[in-house]
């Protein structure tokens, strides 16, 4: 029963990849962030150049063949910086979307697979914080908790699985009316082994592509509250700490503020971009041309 | 239409009830007191401190007068500037915020919905990705980022108008600019997309079999169907320009209440935090109702339902 | 009679991404003041597209009008400026459509829609317009006028939407309507009354009427002349009764042969076999070939082309052409069962 399944799947996926390798702003937009990824993890490693150390001697100079994207006020090298930023705001994007992902599934699944009564409570909270300003919670997290690192993904991570809650809802109930779930019932499987071996593995594709589109808002969310001094604190770094630091001094050393916020820029870019893509791929019922 | 206004309304209650409660305990279990920060504070001085705010009376009942507080509208102090209350200070910022969001709000609409318009005109033509990328591009540059780098361009270099400040209409352009551009770019794609939905629909060709100009093709027949994405996009649009302006009047220091928040935020003052909340949640429910009762008007298969 | 309407070699083709989809293929044909002409063919034919390049509304890109012209009242619809057909659209030719359900604007009320096109084109008052609408409401038989003005198209059933339809294109009393397949959506009870409908209008008001149809048995009563359509061009053309009783394109005999009405209950129902030609290829010889039962190997390789096989009643088949072959009446021997 679950061969011509897991058949249909592996011929989905391949038509889903095949779609995407034709979107070349999907390609592109992977290319980079993986180009990203390597070089935020690596990077820093191989560059030679801490993003520490201090010059202050040397203070704040434009880009040369020393430091690439030049030196902030203190010396130091804005290209280590820069990627060293980089892993915390990627960190801070995959750690918080996997909060929102695990509690929306859970929810999502529940409110889904058990509908009725139970489906119209959960949905309705849904809708009720739906309706609410969320970054303006997440400050509230933060001012009354205490700027914790772990708490800050947390908090962005609690207030962003809403929609996925909805989605995977969504599938859940269309999916409970489909016959290889019928007979996973009648075959006397339990709810747990249905949900998790039959309900997830099919609802995965618009998962996946939600899950790609929670990234960019949440390092977007993440860069405005270190904007705001309420993010990552000081001596870690992200790109909303650079960007915050860029706009205080741009006057005299714009760099700092434009290159940090170009790479911002490219990665919000290439997750967007990256999460159209897939959309079109796995679901071609909601792409609209 | 009226009775669904007065069921939203009714059903607003509990939302606003469950975000009492909410801020509530979770001021309760925040670690430290609000005046832990002040380290000359006495045990004489911190109880009768305790005694002024009701803070020494059980939990349940203080949850009840918070709760009596908030129905009655009154915020209570605030605990950073003990001789004035958070209703006093919403009421002198909340104005300068509304102004600085009306005029984002303008640019946004203003913006995104002619470069949406056109766009939809020739979809796939030069005009079309021309602003199809703009609005691309706006998408992917945070607030943060444009607001400096429009200081930058405009203020420091060209110097056309001043860096800060919220004296007159001059100074209104960057910040407007900056905290609209966003979702101008939103609502460009919104409207591009609402409008090719609708111009592919087979009443727009009755329009034209009928020997209505272009013109009024688009402002007759599709832009009331077209803009449903938009209007149904304007609740998430003012919750967000409301968020921007924290960084917004904190980039161009305008004294409103967005400011206010944040400073708040850093100075840990509880009251003035948690009055805010309650009063940025109360206002976006009224805006979310304002937003359904005009798409009823806009839909008339919702009207009659 | 005088001549109202005359298309010559009109081609239509959309250029997508799969190659040019040849969907009219040089369509010639003329049409009196008065009369009623139909326009036969499978759907994907190129009937309809054909009916709309006459007021240039096919979504262009991806379609353009190729080559051809079209005189009516002296202006080359094809080729005038755009001004100069907007005045024509709606006020000289109207056009009515396939689904009234989605014709009609659903935000707009079924009144200012219906007279919207006096508001185009003519210089009224409101109140004049308004109470023209509530007659041409009325005139299309639609009760309590005057109210249903006010009502939006989605408080309407399908064949009311058409009546409002046929009222809103009739309004500036067109010399021409041009109706797309006006009966397909809606339930056969409802069919015979807007056909009448459109009937009575036309006689009263003494205008012209292209019907285009899937539905070979709808033209038999309505139309004087009949074009026969396949693969987007024209396989026949002829009087009504002519094309019915002296069928000469084999074409046009099987598609008389599936109408279901002229066969016993319960006889097996005969079918072209097939399915039309993919128009996006370029098509060597008569297209109809590969499904014809009478095709010989000169049907595939010679040129075809229409030629007056009896007065006024042409044909495209080489064959017919040739005197080779006859093809027999199908309506008379039910007629005389």
């Amino acid at each position: 029963m679950s061969l011509p399944n897991e058949h249909r799947n592996s011929s989905l996926w391949r038509d889903a990849w095949l779609r995407l390798a034709k979107n070349k702003l999907a390609v592109t937009g992977a290319v980079l962030l993986g180009a990203l990824a390597l070089a935020s993890v690596w990077g820093p490693l191989l560059l030679g150049q801490s993003y520490y150390q201090q010059d202050l001697e040397l203070g704040a100079t434009p880009p040369s063949a020393q430091h690439w994207l030049g030196t902030d006020t203190l010396g130091r090298d804005l290209f280590a910086r820069l990627l060293y930023g980089g892993r915390i705001s990627l960190a801070v994007g995959l750690c918080a979307t996997g909060v929102a992902l695990t509690i929306g599934v859970f929810y999502g699944t529940i409110a889904g697979f058990f509908g009725g009564k139970v489906d119209a409570v959960m949905m309705r909270i849904v809708d009720m914080i739906f309706a609410l300003p969320f970054t303006v919670f997440v400050i509230l997290l933060m001012v009354l908790f205490g700027r914790e690192f772990i708490l800050l993904f947390v908090a962005i991570g609690a207030v962003q699985w809403l929609t996925m809650a909805r989605i995977v809802r969504g599938q859940v109930m269309s999916l409970r009316k489909m016959e290889f779930i019928e007979a996973a019932e009648a075959l006397g499987l339990s709810r747990t082994r249905i949900i998790f071996r039959h309900m997830i593995p099919n609802a995965i594709g618009p998962i996946i592509v939600y899950a790609t589109l929670t990234v960019p808002s949440v390092m977007l969310l993440e860069a405005f509250l270190s904007f705001l001094g309420l993010g990552v604190q000081p001596p870690m770094s992200s790109w909303g700490v650079l960007i915050k630091e860029g706009a205080e001094t741009m006057e005299e050393f714009p760099w700092l503020l434009i290159y940090p916020g170009l790479a911002l820029a490219l990665t919000l870019f290439s997750l967007n971009f990256l999460g159209d893509g897939l959309r079109d791929a796995l679901d071609p019922q909601a792409a609209k041309d | 239409m009226l009775r669904f206004a007065i069921v939203r309304l009714l059903q607003a209650i509990p939302v606003l009830f469950a975000v009492a409660t909410l801020t509530f305990f979770m001021l309760k279990l925040a670690p430290g007191g609000p005046f832990s920060a002040e380290k000359n504070t006495t045990p004489e001085i911190q109880r009768q401190l305790d005694e002024h705010y009701g803070l020494n009376k059980p939990l349940f009942q203080q949850y009840l007068t918070y709760l009596g507080n908030v129905v009655r509208g009154d915020l209570g102090p605030s605990f950073k500037y003990p001789n004035r209350t958070v209703n006093e200070l919403i009421g002198q910022a909340f104005p300068v915020s509304a102004e600085l969001g009306f005029w984002s709000l303008l640019v946004a609409l203003a913006l995104g919905l002619t470069a949406g318009i056109v766009a939809s005109l020739r979809p796939n033509s030069i005009t079309d990705y021309l602003a199809s990328g703009l609005a691309m591009i706006g998408i992917c540059l945070p607030i943060f980022v444009l607001g400096p780098l429009l200081v930058l361009a405009f203020a420091l270099k060209l110097q056309w108008v001043r860096v800060a400040g919220w004296d007159d209409w001059v100074d209104r352009i960057l910040p407007a600019l900056t905290l609209g551009g966003f979702y101008a770019a939103y609502i460009a794609r919104l409207t591009r997309g609402g409008m090719l939905e609708v111009l592919s629909q087979d009443f727009i060709r009755t329009a034209r079999a009928k020997g209505a100009s272009p013109r009024r093709v688009i402002l007759k027949h599709s832009l009331r169907g077209g803009l449903i994405p938009v209007v149904n996009y304007l609740g998430p649009t003012v919750a967000g320009l409301l968020t921007g302006s924290f960084v917004v009047e904190t980039i161009f220091q305008i004294p409103g209440l967005g400011r206010y928040f944040v400073t708040a935020a850093f100075n840990r003052d509880y009251t003035m935090v948690v009055g805010t909340v309650l009063f940025y949640a109360a206002f976006i429910v009224f805006l979310n109702l304002l937003v359904d009762l005009a798409l009823i008007r806009m839909n008339p298969k919702l009207r009659f339902a | 009679m005088s001549v109202l309407l005359s298309v010559e070699n009109l081609r239509t083709y959309f250029h997508t991404r799969r190659g040019i989809v040849r969907a009219v293929e040089n369509v010639s044909f003329s049409l009196s003041a008065e009369e009623t002409l139909g326009i036969v063919g499978e759907s994907g034919s190129g009937k309809s597209v054909a009916c709309y390049s006459l007021l240039r509304l096919i979504p262009q890109p991806p379609g353009r009008i190729e080559s051809g012209h079209a005189f009516f009242e002296g202006v080359d619809l094809l080729h005038c400026p755009e001004k100069e057909l907007r005045a024509i659209r709606g006020r000289r030719i109207s056009m009515i459509f396939q689904d009234p359900m989605t014709s009609l604007n659903p935000y707009l009320r079924v009144g200012d829609q219906v007279i919207e096109p006096l508001l185009i084109h003519e210089r009224v008052s409101r109140k004049e317009a308004f109470e023209r609408g509530v007659s041409a409401l009325g005139e299309v038989g639609i009760q309590d006028p005057v109210r249903r003005m006010r009502s939006y198209p989605h408080e309407f059933s399908g064949g009311m939407r058409q009546r409002v339809m046929i009222a809103l294109a009739l309004i500036t009393k067109p010399a021409l309507l041009l109706a797309d397949e006006p009966t397909t959506a809606l339930d056969v009870t409802v069919q015979a009354q807007i056909l009448e409908l459109i009937r009575q209008m036309q006689r009263e008001r003494g205008m012209a009427v292209v019907l285009v149809t899937h539905d070979i048995g709808i033209v038999s009563g309505f139309c004087d002349r009949v074009l026969v359509v396949y693969a987007g061009g024209v396989v026949e053309s002829g009087p009504t009764t002519s094309i019915f009783y002296q069928p000469k394109h084999p074409y046009s005999q099987a598609l008389q042969k599936s109408i279901p009405a002229l066969h016993p209950r319960g006889a097996k129902l005969p079918t072209i076999a097939g399915g039309p030609p993919d128009v996006s290829k370029p098509i060597s010889g008569c297209p109809f070939a590969p499904r014809c039962d009478f095709a010989e190997e000169k049907c595939l390789t010679s040129e075809i082309e229409l030629r007056e096989v009896a007065p006024n009643h042409c044909s495209a088949c080489l064959r017919v052409q040739l005197g080779e072959i006859e093809l027999h009446p199908l309506v008379a021997p039910i007629a005389s069962e």
